[in-house]
């Protein structure tokens, strides 16, 4: 089986999107990276994947950790030809609840950390003229939202981050790619009533039809696109009428 | 809390001035004699290699460190005094030769050695010993140099001249920055007296004829210079338009005195007539090898009608050629190009000149620009000068035609070593390990390694040029 990337690297792996991405990927032939916390779930990827997925445990938010990691890992690989930075945490958030130790936590993993990885694969890109770059993002980060302001926040800033990257790499032949899936259903999104919501599995083959089909920007599942191009045209002072 | 570790510094993508070579290093940009020590000390401690950079105007991998540790040299880029009576300045490295000039040429002073641009800091040009179009009457930045602060990464600070551990300093220059960072350079300048050159130019039918026309001016000219159209083949093979430059005495040029001024060295706005922002734009559109032989049919045939009678040129127009059109390396995108750049000895110029151009005309890769200087011999450890000649020339790079540069320029090294000659490694792309063997022979080349063993011992410093041609490996 050809592989359009044959050595993969995805950050936040160990379940829902992320992991459903290892294996699929794994499937079509790529040797896949996967970093997460959990060494445990790291281990049945890759004894899932027939040793094709290569678990690396790490935190994220081991800042100082993360260039040694991510060398070490291009070094096993033998080259990187695709990066995904798929981490993010969405605890819930109350209705008048301003608690800084959740925005940190989303901020830090959701963003900071997204850009201190997405940085090393794209320097790494750059020098070599090739490579995608990819971000799961949201539709979440198209409206700042009354019941998520720093989740819609990270998001928000993740694909002005990934939109900067676009404009910086894409002279160098690297394409970089913004992700915005509506609700899926894994494990952050547990017990939560969201609408249009989709299996994991669907959202990560939408993922890879995007990643392989030259896309630079897809809304998982498309029907977000007409949805969001009406959202983020709603003014301001009808919003703040809505409960969205 | 403890100092970050230097490999977790921020990251940057460098390349070379040919960009066709780049790579990914940490970075870290030393503001001081202490930061630089400090530097060096936990690299040895932390086991990171470290490799120099100034303003990143070596063409290929000589300024890139890719997986390692850049030192960015640019932000210790003071004048520590300027002396100017004697025209004597103590600088920093990262200072450039355009921050010197602009400093000095008011009071009567001009770098004694300039390069083709006027960007290159002075402790690249110390670290490569930069040659301008006057080698053979003045030589290299080293014969200028009266003394160097370094600090090796074995933890000595020393302080060298001709006389203070010559066999150290002659090695430092020209030593590629794999003997230790310089961190404070002495230089004697040349006194001018008008802020203008004579120049004159003529043209030369043939490469022989080239030849004989440098000879005869090494005696009266204080520059010499020839672009050389290395497409025409048969009996125009290696003609050439030659630049030849005198300065002006005292009392010659009375209205070139106020041309002292800094601010009246403005490199012109035109060439040919041509605005320069539209240059590199016209340039690709003619680059490809027909159409850079019309080019140089034009070039040559404006030099054939043109004028013989000498005329005045500002000090900085005639030298910083390169810099008259910033963009002109867009020309070459996206693949970039290489400058090779044999030096040959005199006696072989003729026949390994003419070899040269015929072999890279048989592969069917033709140099666009060919740029032909004279030298005399030099005292550091490792020159690329010699009583001779030296032909650069740039070939642009693509993803069709690179293997096939790649082995003609080794095709074209063997004959450049069996001939004796030499290469510059701020120009080079392609050298293998056996050129440098071969051109520098193995008594210099383990004197190097002494030096090395001594100056750096673990081995901390390390540039992707000096692993490429074999010059990294030694017994740690």
């Amino acid at each position: 089986m050809s592989t359009a990337f044959p050595r993969a690297l995805i950050v936040g792996a160990s379940s829902g999107i992320g992991a459903t991405l290892a294996l699929k990927l794994a499937g079509t032939g790529a040797k896949v990276a996967a970093v997460a916390r959990r060494q445990a779930e790291l281990d049945a990827l890759a004894a899932q994947s027939s040793g094709r997925v290569l678990p690396y445990a790490g935190d994220v938010l081991d800042y100082a950790a993360t260039p040694a990691l991510f060398d070490r890992i291009v070094e096993d690989l033998g080259g990187l030809d695709l990066f995904i930075y798929n981490a993010g945490v969405m605890p819930p958030v109350e209705e008048s609840e301003y608690n800084f130790d959740k925005d940190r936590q989303m901020i830090e993993v959701n963003f900071l950390a997204a850009v201190q990885w997405a940085n090393l694969a794209a320097a790494h890109f750059e020098a070599a003229r090739a490579g995608v770059l990819c971000g799961i993002s949201s539709v979440a980060g198209e409206r700042g939202r009354r019941g998520s302001p720093v989740y819609t926040a990270s998001k928000a800033g993740l694909t002005a981050y990934f939109e900067a990257m676009r404009n910086r790499l894409t002279r160098y032949g690297v394409r970089v790619v913004t992700i915005k899936p509506g609700p899926v259903e894994t494990p952050m999104t547990a017990g939560l009533k969201l609408p249009l919501m989709i299996p994991a599995d669907r959202a990560a083959d939408e993922i890879i039809s995007a990643l392989e089909g030259g896309a630079t920007e897809a809304y998982v599942p498309a029907i977000w696109r007409p949805i969001m191009f009406v959202v983020r045209n709603v003014p301001s002072f009808v919003f703040t009428k809505t409960n969205i | 809390m403890p100092p970050r570790p230097l490999a977790q510094s921020p990251r940057k993508v460098f390349d070379g001035f040919g960009f066709c070579q780049r790579s990914v290093s940490a970075f870290v940009q030393p503001r001081s004699v202490e930061d630089v020590a400090a530097v060096l000390s936990r690299a040895s401690e932390e086991g990171v290699r470290l490799g120099m950079r100034g303003s990143g105007r070596s063409y290929g991998d000589a300024a890139l460190n890719g997986g390692g540790l850049i030192l960015d040299m640019r932000h210790m880029g003071r004048v520590l005094s300027w002396d100017a009576e004697r025209g004597v300045i103590e600088a920093e490295p990262g200072l450039t030769i355009r921050e010197l000039w602009t400093r000095t040429l008011a009071d009567g002073w001009w770098p004694p050695v300039v390069s083709g641009t006027a960007w290159p800091t002075l402790g690249g040009c110390v670290a490569m010993n930069i040659h301008g179009k006057n080698h053979f009457r003045m030589g290299g930045i080293s014969d200028h140099v009266l003394e160097l602060d370094l600090i090796t990464p074995g933890g000595e600070h020393v302080t060298l001249s001709p006389t203070r551990d010559p066999e150290l300093f002659f090695a430092v220059l020209g030593g590629f920055g794999m003997l230790g960072v310089v961190t404070r350079i002495k230089l004697q300048l040349k006194r001018v007296y008008s802020g203008r050159l004579k120049v004159q130019q003529f043209h030369t039918p043939t490469l022989q004829s080239q030849l004989e026309r440098f000879e005869q001016h090494t005696q009266d000219s204080d520059y010499l210079v020839s672009w050389v159209d290395c497409i025409t083949s048969g009996g125009g093979l290696g003609r050439a338009q030659i630049h030849r430059a005198t300065y002006l005495h005292e009392g010659e040029d009375p209205a070139g005195v106020a041309m002292l001024s800094p601010a009246k060295q403005d490199l012109p706005g035109h060439i040919m007539g041509v605005p320069k922002s539209v240059v590199p734009k016209l340039l690709k559109l003619f680059s490809f090898n027909l159409g850079m032989q019309a080019v140089n049919l034009v070039k040559y045939a404006a030099s054939v009608v043109g004028s013989t009678k000498p005329y005045l040129q500002g000090h900085a127009a005639f030298h910083f050629l390169l810099d008259y059109v910033p963009e002109f390396r867009q020309s070459y995108a996206p693949g970039g190009f290489i400058q090779y750049q044999p030096f040959v000895p005199k006696e072989a110029a003729l026949p390994v000149l003419t070899e040269i151009l015929r072999r890279s005309q048989r592969a069917g890769i033709v140099s666009y620009l060919g740029v032909l200087k004279r030298y005399r011999p030099d005292r550091v450890l490792l020159p690329h000068a010699l009583d001779g000649y030296s032909l650069a020339m740039d070939f642009p790079v693509t993803a069709a035609n690179k293997a096939d540069l790649w082995r003609l320029c080794g095709e074209l090294s063997d004959v450049v070593t069996e001939a004796g000659g030499r290469f510059y490694p701020a120009k080079d792309s392609v050298l293998r390990p056996q050129d440098v063997q071969r051109a520098w022979g193995q008594d210099r080349l383990s004197r190097f390694a002494a030096l090395r063993r001594r100056a750096d011992p673990r081995g901390v410093l390390r540039t992707e040029w000096a692993e490429r041609v074999g010059l990294d490996v030694f017994d740690r």
